[in-house]
């Protein structure tokens, strides 16, 4: 199959702002040190690693939120990497992003169908009011919750609608950042649910970044494990749990605790 | 010997819905008990009203909290504040929320023990800096002129760990003090968690939803739905079989890495309308 992303030595680095000299620049800091992957239309790519390592940075290259030092970005066919915000823009449409916290994702201020209608008006489509209803089918919540607050949501209901903005614009790759981490178990079943049926029904791409292998291993056929800005390993799933090669990957997976009060954990 | 033990203890949002229902539990010293549920089942305000920190819109309409002995609530309210301050501690979810972003840390650690416990300033930052040691911060004397921002987020757990055993406290309400964190940092911070706990011999109540992280350091807890407790029982039992539906189903939904197909598999219908239908007949 094709492959939607192309990412070819990628590297990132930002100014250390901490060890910034009162004259002058501050030193770079490296935090994505030359990475090369690709993802092919319709996968579900797991990007895990510990907390540093670079995950949530690569994830923000893809969607070009942030912009890489050097190396290439390429999107479905064409490089991303350097264009411009205003050439972006009728591109974005095609990728968006699922935030890790709904809460300070959805603005307290607005009803739900507004905000879900805002990236609808932002990229010209018409009949929106249909569209956002369509949306809210698609993430299993009730029409009538456009008329909702996002503090009148409970964590799972506001990280459905976090969905249901990302899928209404009908992009093709889906960035999830993170995104049940912050949920109690039965509600993380309830999304990761939904993701994988969305997935399937809508033909969507999807990065899910997430430090936990548990629930990647449920959802994502290939997974890249990330530490300090390199990828350690990049191999189907079923593979890296059956023989996992780097010592943070081993690290990783011995810090799930099992629900088993005699696995020797602590 | 029981040093927790709450009876029948209701709470509900003044003259409105009820938020716990007749809820009893019993924490021995040295003990760690589990509050496991959904999020908006009641873990945490179980954990409020023994520290006496609800907020005002919610009151306790009945039942005891006995704390070594003493029912909390028959005492008056200056009184039940001093024996809380002396006794009792809390490790809060949030790290960044629960640490005054505007001053360094040292004062953060050390103003309990010479405000409430009447300690020497001097004793109290010595104490502050063996505390830190403890949590495995290395240069305690640095971070105590720290601000709160300058600290990663497993860093600040610590602190907090830190500031909750500070005044040898007999009952530490541990509110989903992991939750924030990645995995690996939360393995660190609760192997120091059980660490303290044992060694100074606190009664210890963790608030979770995660049952791996309960079968790890508890050894008994509480399912909690609306507010009611749905099964109290030891960690082994509980793990080798759930005797109620819902927590059955509770425990199919975490995950599991070693097994791909178990877990992750959302409370179905059927239980959730015949725990809400158990909730509503009382």
């Amino acid at each position: 199959m094709a492959d939607l992303y192309t990412i070819t030595n990628l590297h990132l680095s930002l100014p250390d702002m901490t060890r910034k000299p009162l004259m002058g620049h501050a030193p770079r800091l490296e935090i994505l040190k030359g990475l090369s992957f690709a993802i092919p239309k319709g996968a579900v790519m797991g990007i895990v690693g510990g907390s540093g390592s670079g995950k949530s940075t690569l994830g923000r290259c893809l969607v070009r939120l942030l912009t890489p030092s050097s190396g290439e970005v390429q999107f479905d066919g064409t490089d991303i990497t350097n264009l411009t915000d205003a050439e972006l823009r009728p591109m974005r449409r095609r990728f968006q992003m699922i935030f890790q916290d709904p809460m300070s994702s959805l603005n307290p201020r607005h009803r739900i169908g507004t905000i879900i209608a805002a990236p609808l008006q932002l990229h010209g489509f018409d009949t929106i009011k249909p569209r956002v209803a369509q949306a809210l089918d698609h993430v299993g919540l009730p029409r009538d919750f456009d008329q909702r607050y996002p503090h009148e949501l409970s964590g799972g209901q506001r990280q459905r609608v976090g969905i249901a903005r990302a899928i209404a614009l009908e992009p093709d790759f889906i960035l999830a950042d993170e995104i049940v981490s912050g949920l109690d178990v039965s509600s993380q079943a309830q999304v990761l649910n939904l993701l994988e049926r969305l997935v399937r029904d809508l033909g969507l791409t999807l990065a899910f970044i997430s430090h936990d292998l548990s629930v990647v291993r449920r959802l994502c056929a290939q997974v890249i494990v990330l530490q300090s800005g390199v990828i350690v390993e990049n191999r189907p799933t079923a593979d890296l749990f059956a023989d996992p090669q780097a010592h943070c990957t081993r690290e990783l997976l011995d810090a799930i605790p099992l629900p088993d009060p005699d696995q020797v954990w602590l | 010997m029981t040093y927790l033990s709450v009876h029948n203890l209701s709470v509900r949002l003044k003259r409105g819905e009820p938020l716990l229902r007749s809820v009893s539990l019993q924490v021995a010293a040295g003990q760690v008990h589990g509050l496991v549920g959904e999020s908006g089942a009641g873990k945490s305000m179980i954990g409020k009203a023994i520290l006496g920190i609800l907020p005002r819109s919610i009151e306790i309409s009945g039942g005891e909290i006995v704390l070594d002995g003493v029912d909390l609530l028959s005492l008056p309210p200056a009184e039940r504040r001093r024996r809380i301050g002396a006794s009792c501690a809390l490790i809060p979810q949030d790290p960044l929320t629960a640490l005054n972003p505007t001053r360094r840390i040292g004062p953060q650690i050390t103003n309990r023990l010479v405000d409430i416990l009447g300690w020497k300033r001097q004793a109290a930052e010595a104490r502050a800096r063996q505390l830190l040691l403890d949590v495995q911060i290395a240069e305690p004397d640095r971070v105590m002129r720290q601000y709160p921002h300058e600290l990663s987020g497993g860093m600040r757990q610590r602190i907090l760990i830190a500031s909750a055993f500070a005044a040898e406290p007999k009952l530490i309400v541990a509110d989903e003090p992991t939750t924030a964190l990645d995995v690996t940092v939360q393995k660190q911070i609760l192997q120091l968690i059980a660490g303290m706990q044992a060694r100074h011999g606190t009664a210890l109540l963790f608030v979770t939803h995660d049952l791996g992280v309960v079968s790890k350091i508890c050894q008994s807890l509480s399912v909690l739905y609306a507010g009611k407790v749905i099964e109290d029982t030891g960690v082994r039992r509980f793990f080798a079989g759930p005797a109620h539906p819902y927590s059955a189903a509770l425990l199919a939904a975490t995950p599991k890495y070693t097994d791909p197909l178990a877990g992750l598999n959302p409370v179905p219908e059927a239980v959730l309308s015949a725990v809400q239908a158990e909730v509503a007949r009382g």
